[in-house]
Parts: C-alpha cells; structure tokens; sequence
C-alpha cells in the first residue's frame, strides 16, 4: 500500500513568491525548454525520489513541484543548495554538469510538468498585463479585489504549476479544470441557476450564481444539471505577445494566498 | 495416582476458564466465545466481528421500516487530527478501541464515559508509508492485544489500562510496524507486519497470549529452500516487501487462518524482481499452531501496480454449482472478484468488478492474462486499486458479498531506478491519478479538503452487491466522491457504510435503496459495527475525528 502522507506544508512567506520576483527581475527572464525539463526529470528520477519523493513532496516544509523551498528563492539559490548540499539536514552535494544542473531546475520550476517549454518573464510587468491590457480582473479577483464569476486566483500560484498557467491563457478549455466548469441547473420547481460550482456530494451541489450568491441545492430537487465544458474565458494566444504571457506567467506563480 | 501436568495448551485453558467464570466473569472473553462470536451479536469480539469476517450481525432491533428513527447517542472525540481506522470492540457493555498512533480506550458502550485511557510513546524510529494508522484490538480473558507503529506487540490488561508485556516484532528503523487489529486464535495472538513501502521482507507470527513469547514466524517473501523462493532471482527476496496489515479470517473446522499479503517490493519497478514473487499479493492458509503454509493463491504474480492483496478474506459456506462448499469470498485491490475453496485453494471463479485493462481475463487456475499499458497510458483501476483494504460484509440471507469500490479511476504508472537504503522508501516508481485536464487536482489517499476540487471526473466510489455465484452486480449504490468505508449486514437486511463525503447510509440489502442518511462531516474510513446493550441495539461509526454511536430514540 503506498499512501504518501500528504506533508504539512508549512506555509511559509519567504518561499518562491519573493524567488519568483527576484529572478522574474531579470531583463530577459527565465526560460524552460521542454528539453530541459525532461532531462532533469530523468535526472530528478534517479537522484531525487529517495528522499523528495515522487511528487517532490518527500521532506517536511518542501513542496519542489508547487515551489516550496526552505532555502532557497531564485534559480542560482537552487543551484548552490543543490550542487553544495545541506550539511545537518541530510541532503548531500551533487556533481552535476551544468546541463544536468539546467535540466533539474527547469523540472522543478515547471512544476514536474514535462509537456511544455516555459518562460517566466517580469512579475511586475506582468501585473500590469493582467490589470490592464489582458483585462484579467474584469473576471478574476486577486486578493480581495475583482469579481467572483471566474475563479479567484489569489493562490493560483501555489495550485497550479507553470506549464498549467500557461495552457490555460494560451487554450483555456483544455486547461479548464472539472471544477470551474459552469453549471446550468434546473430545478423541479423550474427554477434556472447558473453560476461556478463550488462544491459536489452525493447529494447536493454548491453553487455561487450569477448574482455571486450561495446556493446549496439538493439533487432530489434537481430536474437537470449540466455542466459545460468551454471555458467562458478567451484565448490569449494572439491577443497577447509571447513576452506578456512570460511576463503574466511571472505575476500568476507570486499569488500564493493559501 | 500420579497427578501429571496437562499439556501447554490444556493449561492455557483452564487457566482462561478459571479466570472466565471468577469475579470478573462478565469481562472474560475465552477461545469458546470467540469461536461462537455470531451467536452473540450483543457483542463484537474480533477485528471483523467473527472468525469468518462476514461483518453480519444477527442482531435484529433495527429494521428497514424503523431505521428512520436512528438518533445519535453519544460521540467521543479523538484528540488526534487524521483518517481514523479502528473498529472498536464491545465485550458486555464495554467499549475497547485504539486511536491513533496507539492509544487505547476503554468505554462505557451504552454513554461514551471513557474509564482509562493508555497511551503508548513510540520509538523515533517509527516510520511509515501511509499515515500512522491502527486498526483496531484484539481481546483474550482479560488482555487486550495491539500492534504498534515501531513494530511492537504490546498486552494490556482490560482493567487497569496497564500493559503486561511488550515485545518487538519488527525493526522499526527497517520500517517494520503493526497496524492490524491481532487476531486471536486459541492461546496465541496472531500479527503480521507492515512496510510495504521500505524493503522488508514480510512475515506473519504468533505469539504466546500470556508471555509474548514468538512461538513460529511465516515469511511472506519465502528464503533459500523454503517454498516459493524459486519465483524471486538473486538477492530480491531480501527486500521483497509482502507486507500484512489486516487481520486474517479463520475458520476452526479446517484449523486454517486466511492472510492477504501486500506488493512486492520495490512497489513498480519489477525489473528488480524478475519471477512470480510468492507469496506477494496472494491469500495464504496457514496452521494457527504451526504457522504451516497449507495453500496459496496469487492474484498478482510480479506486480507492478501496488495491488496488494490486503483485504479481508469472506469466509462463506455456499451451494457452489450443487455441492456444499466452503468458499473463500474475495474482492481485490486488482479489480477482480474472486471466488475460492478455502479448503484447497482451488479457484472457482474470477471476473472485474470495475474496468481493469492491467489483464484482459484470468485463466482456468485464475492466474491472470496481464496486458501492461505502454507507458504513460492509463491503467484501470488506478494505484488504490478497485477495492482496498475498506471492510467488505457477506450476507448469508441475501447471499450477497458487498464491497466499497471505486469505478471510473485509473492510474499512469512509471518505472524508476530504486536503490535500497535500509530504512527508506523502496518503490521504484509511482504514479499520477489520470485527470481530464494535465495537473487538475487527482483524488489521493485520504480525504483532504472539505471542497472537492477533484470531482467525479477522477473517479468515484460505490458500494457494489455481487452476487458470488456469478460474479454480477445486483445492484449499486453510487457516490460522488471515493469511498475507504467498511460495511455491516443484520439479519434485518440493513447495510450500513459511510464514504468520504462524511454521509452515514443505511441501505436496503437487498436492494440498494437508500433508507436513512445523516451527514456526520468527517470521511468515514472505518467499518460500522454494531452491538446491544440490555436488549438496546446500537451502531457505531467513525466519522473524521469522531466515534458516533446511534440508537432508536
């Protein structure tokens, strides 16, 4: 049987939001090739999985995949706790060439996701995107600001990983998760409510309409739910130029309200 | 006249009876009682209730038409956060249940008034895969039986709450624990060992219920000239894992106990372990005096999907095709039902319960046709299997075998190097929940989250009424979320489960139909059971954090 406990995640401030933004900094960003990441997931199998585990969850108060770091922020701290260790915390240097040391950050920065080639351009710049020319916040709220028909994104950053950020701005349907998929409901009453889903059982759904009220509503009192499976959201694969999407990839991953 | 002294075991005997029938007789559980467990339903003595595992009580208050009328009695809070897996015991009123780690508890049955409490300390070395879960007690005269995380059997005293003796089983540092409920069979207490996951090489063993004294060791994973070593090369059988983790099944007219045995390992790289690797995920029947293997049967020769055969073993005696049969009733983590002669071994039937696609049938022994998905395409079921270690129930009024199972679920698994370190994760690979979406949250161990985010997409569970002598479903009981719950039948064709959704459901038997539900919150991972109290019939359930007992109002 193996059940890896899901480790505490000890939510710490000066995880990768404050790295992302320091590295986010440099002028020319950082890139991920999709040859990169799959090269350092070969190399994170054979070298890492002992003790971070598959999932990269393996020690206490480290989460590789979501970004969760005790030491380090940017890149090059990734690279100096890797190449020199952890003395006291059991974690032994490695001698790794610098492609091999490339691969295993681009694994760990893209979030484990090996289908995708990812780059991570300016937090700020990309904040202004979002604000403004993407019109991100006439549908997501951030930290208490913005409407709640979209899916609040004030943690987006620590749920979803880069590779998924970006499918999701480049072809939102295919990212959109069973989750946020709108819900058309009709009750027996002939009631209509459409709105998010917030929450299913057996017998009940929960449901924020449109009117960004409550709603919990028993499936006996239900004549038909569905749900649909295009995203209300539009595509930035032409609306934006491939620098903004790095620069917005790069604000989206410093949201990390838990 | 030469008085001689009687055998060890006469004596171990008397002594019990002696104590049995003292001051304390109402407290005393002997061999006898424990054999005839069903024709006391007002108590629940074992893990499973009964030898044969059926989770069938013969008890009759509650009724389909009055089930309605449940009403909670009294809970009793655990002080411990985390999935809580323990069937309680209730010998004459009184309650006897551990709480995680390894706390022991001694209740009024009929109030929740707690008399003692004991709390065990483990070593630091302590480690395991999955969570610290226990499972439950086992009770002998006046001495209550439990396993421990750092591999430890521990005796404690149903009076006092103290502890007569402790003895280590296994090398925790090796990532040797117990967290079965023992099972006691005649003068011995019976355990195996968990690890599945860090290398060790399994073993089943009984211990002496006065001293602790280990009276014979069974290896899961058999060594030079033992039998089944021929299906491991090299050195693999050393780290070969076959861990056991839930309590057997016994039925005392064959003298045979029923042990379900966990994966291989490393858990998904067998390129380490090339051969069948006996007696991983396989049912093996050994001689409770001896520890002698009598048969086994592999369900999942050279696994690489972590379907470890750690159910339950139903014991029922059915009109098999015209001849009176003593069967073996088995759901597996692989997806497949089975049907098997306990006496024999034989296999009598097979056939999925869920999709499976690892195997497109089993053969005319049952062995299965494994079909291996090209990697990173989905396998059904997925890691957690069809079923797992959730409490199945058999009743023989309906003559159904119901289990929690989960449908829809499937799993892409992956190869990697493994290394063995004593003492760390052994498993050669892992897996990904299959999504509709890449990175959409999967479904996981245990409940996480009050929201489910995941969504029926990932899969979800039910309870499935298979009828044995076919293998086909009679009905099912779906849910939206994944189900871990245990299952209990009455004589009255109640079924009661839970799920993670927090819901406790009574059902029809026979039907499936929905009868009475009450949302209790926490993820019910626990088997129901049930018991009376001055002719009072009560159900209890583990919801979250909490024991909840309900009666009639």
């Amino acid at each position: 049987m193996l059940m890896r406990v899901r480790q505490v995640v000890w939510v710490v401030a000066w995880l990768v939001g404050a790295g992302a933004t320091a590295h986010a900094q440099a002028d020319h960003g950082s890139q991920y090739t999709q040859a990169d990441i799959v090269a350092g997931y070969r190399l994170y199998s054979s070298q890492c999985t002992q003790c971070h585990g598959a999932n990269g969850d393996g020690i206490s108060g480290v989460d590789l995949r979501r970004g969760v770091f005790r030491r380090a922020a940017s890149d090059d701290d990734l690279a100096k706790v890797i190449t020199g260790g952890v003395a006291g915390a059991g974690m032994p240097p490695f001698a790794l060439q610098p492609p091999e040391l490339t691969g295993i950050i681009a694994f760990i920065r893209a979030g484990f996701d090996q289908t995708v080639s990812v780059t991570v351009g300016d937090a700020a710049r990309g904040r202004a995107v979002f604000e403004t020319k993407g019109a991100c916040a006439s549908c997501h709220r951030v930290n208490g600001r913005g409407p709640l028909g979209a899916p609040d994104l004030s943690g987006v950053g620590l749920a979803r990983t880069l590779g998924a950020l970006q499918r999701s701005l480049l072809d939102p349907t295919s990212a959109m998760l069973p989750s946020n998929r709108p819900v058309h409901i009709v009750t027996r009453s002939g009631q209509t409510v459409r709105g998010r889903r917030l929450n299913e059982d057996t017998y009940s759904v929960q449901v924020l309409d449109t009117t960004e009220r409550l709603r919990s509503i028993a499936k006996s009192d239900i004549r038909a739910m569905n749900f649909e499976t295009t995203s209300p959201m539009p595509s930035y694969a032409s609306g934006l130029t491939s620098d903004e999407i790095a620069d917005l990839l790069a604000y989206l991953i410093t949201l990390r309200e838990p | 006249m030469v008085l001689t002294m009687p055998s060890r075991h006469v004596r171990v005997l008397l002594g019990v009876l002696f104590v049995a029938y003292g001051s304390a007789a109402r407290a005393q559980v002997t061999p006898d009682r424990l054999l005839r467990a069903a024709e006391e339903p007002q108590n629940w003595l074992t893990y499973s209730g009964t030898y044969a595992s059926q989770r069938h009580s013969l008890l009759g208050e509650l009724t389909p038409a009055n089930v309605k009328n449940l009403e909670l009695k009294w809970v009793l809070p655990n002080q411990v956060y985390g999935a809580w897996q323990a069937t309680p015991l209730v010998v004459d009123g009184i309650m006897y249940l551990t709480q995680r780690p390894n706390d022991v508890l001694a209740v009024d049955a009929k109030t929740g008034r707690v008399f003692w409490q004991y709390r065990y300390t483990e070593s630091p070395d302590a480690r395991v895969c999955c969570v610290p879960n226990n499972r439950g007690l086992a009770i002998l005269g006046s001495t209550l039986f439990m396993g421990t995380l750092d591999g430890h059997l521990v005796a404690i005293d149903t009076a006092g709450g103290r502890p007569v003796w402790n003895v280590a089983v296994g090398n925790p540092a090796l990532g040797y624990s117990l967290t079965m409920a023992p099972l006691i069979v005649k003068d011995k207490v019976l355990v195996g060992v968990g690890g599945g996951e860090y290398g060790i090489r399994g073993f089943i063993a009984a211990f002496d219920v006065r001293s602790g004294k280990e009276l014979w060791r069974f290896y899961t994973v058999p060594g030079p000239g033992e039998r089944g070593h021929e299906t491991w090369a090299g050195d693999a059988w050393k780290t070969g894992g076959g861990s056991v983790w839930l309590t057997p099944s016994y039925d005392a007219a064959l003298n045979l106990t029923y042990w379900g045995v966990g994966n291989p390992g490393p858990d998904w790289n067998a390129d380490l372990r090339p051969g069948d690797n006996l007696f991983t995920d396989s049912v093996v029947a050994l001689d409770p005096d001896t520890g002698a293997l009598k048969w086994h049967f592999q369900f999942t020769p050279n696994d690489t999907y972590d379907y470890d055969a750690v159910q339950t073993a139903v014991l029922a005696d059915l009109n098999w095709r015209g001849t009176p049969t003593k069967t073996l009733l088995w759901a597996n983590r692989n997806g497949f039902f089975y049907v098997l002669n306990r006496e024999t071994g034989a296999f009598l039937h097979g056939s999925p319960f869920v999709k499976v696609n690892w195997a497109s049938g089993l053969d005319a022994k049952g062995r299965p046709l494994q079909t291996p998905q090209p990697p990173g395409q989905p396998t059904w079921p997925g890691n957690q299997g069809g079923t797992n270690w959730y409490a199945p129930s058999f009743s023989p009024r309906t003559g159904l075998f119901y289990v929690s199972a989960w449908e829809g679920y499937a799993s892409v698994f992956r190869k990697e190097p493994a290394q063995y370190i004593p003492g760390r994760n052994f498993a050669g690979g892992g897996h990904t929940v299959v999504t509709p979406v890449p990175g959409a949250p999967g479904v996981r161990i245990g409940r996480y989250s009050p929201v489910n985010d995941w969504t029926d997409a990932v899969g979800h569970g039910a309870v499935l009424a298979i009828d044995p002598r076919t293998g086909e479903r009679k009905w099912t009981f779906p849910q939206y979320d994944v189900t871990d719950s245990g299952i209990l039948t009455t004589a009255t064709d109640l079924l009661f489960t839970g799920g993670r959704e927090g819901y406790f459901h009574a059902l029809d038997a026979r039907t499936g139909a929905l009868l009475w539900k009450t949302s209790l919150g926490g993820q019910i991972v626990n088997g129901p059971m049930t018991y009376a109290i001055d002719g009072k019939q009560y159900v209890a359930v583990i919801s979250g954090n909490s024991l909840l007992v309900f009666g009639l109002r």
